[in-house]
């Protein structure tokens, strides 16, 4: 199969066959208000949040205790198990607390952080350069795991999970996702715009890691600038940049793999079992600096946009308050919420004071004058603009019967789990129904039930164990009882042939009985000392003759 | 008439050859509803309902012995998924066997521990751990929060901890819309 475009010359903005999805929508971009100025650094705040938990997997152990020192990118977290990554202090100072605080997670629910209180000198840890020839491809994935780095668009998902090559040994083509659909997000963009070198550096390292023959990197063509400094980077080496049409979600990764390879990855399958990996352009800057320079993912680049006077990109340590970032951007007086993402995949915040995290692409600042609260929810009237808008060839509209209804099952069979919650279905529908809430409900619900299955599939195997142990250790009882009963009885035929031994051969327990009895009254009469042996004899006389007396007197001795 | 009563025995015979054949190859071993009942039971094996463990009261229900709406773990879900399986009315829980709770684990107090391993022995699923004279602790992970472990406990040590929600097993509410007031 010839592959487009793969004979032009590299390294330059090649014309390319493109291929489309289905669906999308296309909203207003409201993009160019916050890339007037360039990216800004925030002073150090007076105290940093940073939460423990920051990607898709294990939450990390903490490494430190509240009252230590720590210095900028000391890890502070350690990974747990593979599907993780470490968490590293964004500037030095002191762990004040490591305590429960509020996470930006539309739970309003808080989880283990560390608080430090910045010293101000922002003194990095040692830092070593990594030779990335000299190390195998899981060591560098295992450093890459320490180091924290994640998927930056969004998703958080450990980078060094996918920086595999699988078991076919390679990945064709490496596709780099500078798309950026969201409206109002523009910190890709500036990222490439300001440091386009950064993120050729980390491209061609993660080309390396997994033996990638093609390069692509694929930005939405309403972001001339980014082109053109991605396109001047990337001069002279193998990497192809690719401006895509604008259409919302361009930037999701199956999307993007569709319109720059034509592949489409059906459901239950992978992008790399068709030698396709996907990466945003915010993640290979975090692997260039990583490797090249040893330092940890402390810091991103986070958009303020929206209800501000100056929307701006700002490169923002990860445990910063959002309010602070904020303020620096000057949010209007009728601010009365946060969204974390953009306004169509982004979810409001439980507080103001939530920190910036490592999912944190954009803090789109709201007053109800910008996003008017959705007009309510009207009957579905089965339109099907939702199938229409669909981007990931769903049937939302049954999905959201199915939801509505609790019926999960038919839900799945339908595929839920291939929607990307992106909010075309929402954006679309005339009868304002908030579709993706639906589907959102129907997958933690999915996902709980599926917790609650495996919790009872484990009670009920251990339960099962434990009956059958019991079970064997009452055998095993029983069968060591005989054993010694048998024994005894041989023993006893041996030693005493006459009437023991008779009873012995109709009943082993009567034997053993009779047995244990007879010894015992032996070892009583041969040790046990009596209290009227070493008494006088007009005293033992006495006794004899009371003795006497009570025989002739009683009926018969009282027996003890 | 004679081809006819040759034809029809023929018949017999080789039907009843395949039914034969059937019924000893695609025996189903076991009772299968015994089994779907088994796979909705919440298998806290806290004995509830009556019966020792899950797995008796799912053959209870299927002989028709028990009631649907004797398991409190499992609680007013697991009394309609029950009842849409064996097609009966929904009923409310019965409260002679208990009440609805949150999910909870058992945790022991250590200092009060004494290490008679009376709990361990207690504990259907194995999740005690302990030695005699030595302090036992209960492992979360495996708990089914049963309660079994809290009667034979002599010095009363052990205690019920309601689980907590985290971020990761926060679920999404049911989208619901507040009706407003027209003027």
């Amino acid at each position: 199969m010839a592959l487009p475009g793969l004979h032009d010359p590299p390294g330059r903005l090649t014309l390319m066959k493109l291929f489309k999805f289905n669906g999308g929508v296309k909203p207003e971009t409201h993009k160019d208000a916050s890339t007037r100025l360039p990216i800004a650094t925030l002073p150090l705040p007076e105290r940093l949040t940073v939460p423990l938990h920051q990607s898709i997997g294990g939450t990390p152990r903490p490494l430190v205790r509240a009252g230590q020192r720590v210095l900028k990118g000391q890890r502070i977290g350690a990974a747990d198990g593979n599907v993780s990554a470490a968490i590293h202090a964004p500037t030095s100072g002191t762990i004040v607390a490591l305590e429960p605080a509020l996470m930006p997670h539309a739970s309003g629910l808080a989880a283990l952080s560390a608080v430090i209180v910045p010293d101000g000198e922002d003194a990095w840890a040692p830092v070593t350069p990594v030779d990335v020839r000299a190390l195998s491809g899981g060591e560098l994935r295992d450093y890459l795991r320490d180091a924290g780095v994640v998927g930056m668009g969004g998703a958080v998902f450990p980078s060094h999970l996918k920086l595999n090559p699988g078991r076919q040994g390679k990945v064709q083509t490496l596709i780099v996702n500078g798309a950026e659909c969201e409206p109002y997000i523009t910190c890709d963009d500036m990222l490439m715009r300001e440091r386009p070198e950064t993120v050729v550096r980390g491209t061609l390292l993660m080309a390396q890691i997994l033996g990638a023959e093609r390069v692509l990197v694929g930005i939405e063509d309403n972001k001339p600038e980014a082109v053109a400094a991605m396109e001047a980077a990337c001069r002279g080496s193998r990497i192809q940049v690719v401006p895509v049409p604008t259409r919302y979600p361009a930037g999701g990764a199956k999307q993007l793999i569709r319109v720059l390879t034509g592949i489409e990855v059906p459901h239950g399958k992978r992008s790399t079992d068709f030698g396709v990996q996907c990466f945003n352009v915010g993640t290979a800057c975090a692997v260039h600096e990583a490797l090249d320079y040893g330092r940890p993912l402390i810091s991103r680049i986070v958009t303020v946009a929206g209800n501000v006077s100056t929307p701006r990109n700002f490169e923002v340590l990860f445990g910063t308050p959002m309010s602070e970032v904020v303020r620096t951007a000057l949010p209007r007086p009728d601010t009365n919420r946060y969204l974390m993402g953009g306004p169509m995949m982004g979810f409001p915040m439980p507080g103001f004071n939530v920190p910036v995290v490592k999912a944190t692409n954009c803090i789109l600042v709201a007053s109800d004058a910008l996003f008017p609260p959705p007009p309510p929810e009207m009957p579905c009237i089965r339109c099907g603009e939702c199938a229409k808008a669909c981007p990931a060839d769903l049937a939302p509209f049954e999905l959201y019967w199915f939801a509505r209804a609790h019926n999960f099952g038919k839900a799945q069979e339908y595929h839920l789990f291939d929607c990307i919650e992106c909010g075309c279905c929402t954006y679309v529908c005339p009868s304002h129904i908030p579709l993706v809430d639906y589907y959102r409900y129907a997958k933690s619900e999915i996902w709980a039930r599926e917790r609650d299955k495996e919790a009872a599939d484990q009670a009920r195997t251990r339960f099962e164990f434990r009956n059958d142990r019991q079970e064997r250790e009452k055998r095993e009882k029983a069968e060591k009882l005989a054993a010694k009963a048998a024994e005894t009885k041989a023993r006893l035929a041996e030693t005493s042939p006459d009437a023991p031994a008779a009873t012995a051969q109709d009943d082993p327990k009567k034997a053993l009985i009779a047995a244990a009895l007879e010894r015992a009254r032996q070892q009583k009469a041969a040790v046990e000392p009596r209290n009227t042996d070493d008494l006088p004899p007009t005293v033992q006389t006495e006794i004899a003759e009371i003795d006497a007396r009570r025989q002739a007197s009683g009926p018969a001795e009282p027996s003890a | 008439m004679l081809s006819a009563l040759i034809v029809m025995a023929g018949i017999a015979i080789v039907l009843g050859a395949a039914l034969g054949y059937a019924s000893i190859h695609f025996k189903v071993e076991g009772d299968p509803l015994v089994e779907k009942i088994d796979a909705i039971l919440p298998q806290t094996q806290c004995g509830q309902c009556g019966f020792p463990g899950c797995r008796p009261y799912a053959d209870a229900i299927s002989k028709g012995d028990a009631d649907i709406n004797q398991c409190p773990p499992g609680g007013e879900e697991g009394i309609r998924k029950l009842a849409d399986l064996l097609g009966r009315e929904v009923k409310p829980l019965n409260a002679e066997n208990g009440v609805e709770k949150p999910k909870a684990v058992a945790f022991i107090g250590e200092e009060t521990c004494i290490g008679c391993t009376l709990c361990i022995q207690a504990c259907p699923v194995d999740a005690i751990i302990g030695a005699a004279k030595q302090m036992h602790t209960v492992v979360p992970a495996l708990c089914t929060g049963c309660e079994l472990c809290i009667a034979p406990c002599p010095v009363d040590c052990i205690t019920m901890e309601t689980i907590p929600e985290t971020v990761e097993t926060w679920k999404w509410r049911y989208p619901v819309f507040t009706i407003r007031q027209a003027a």
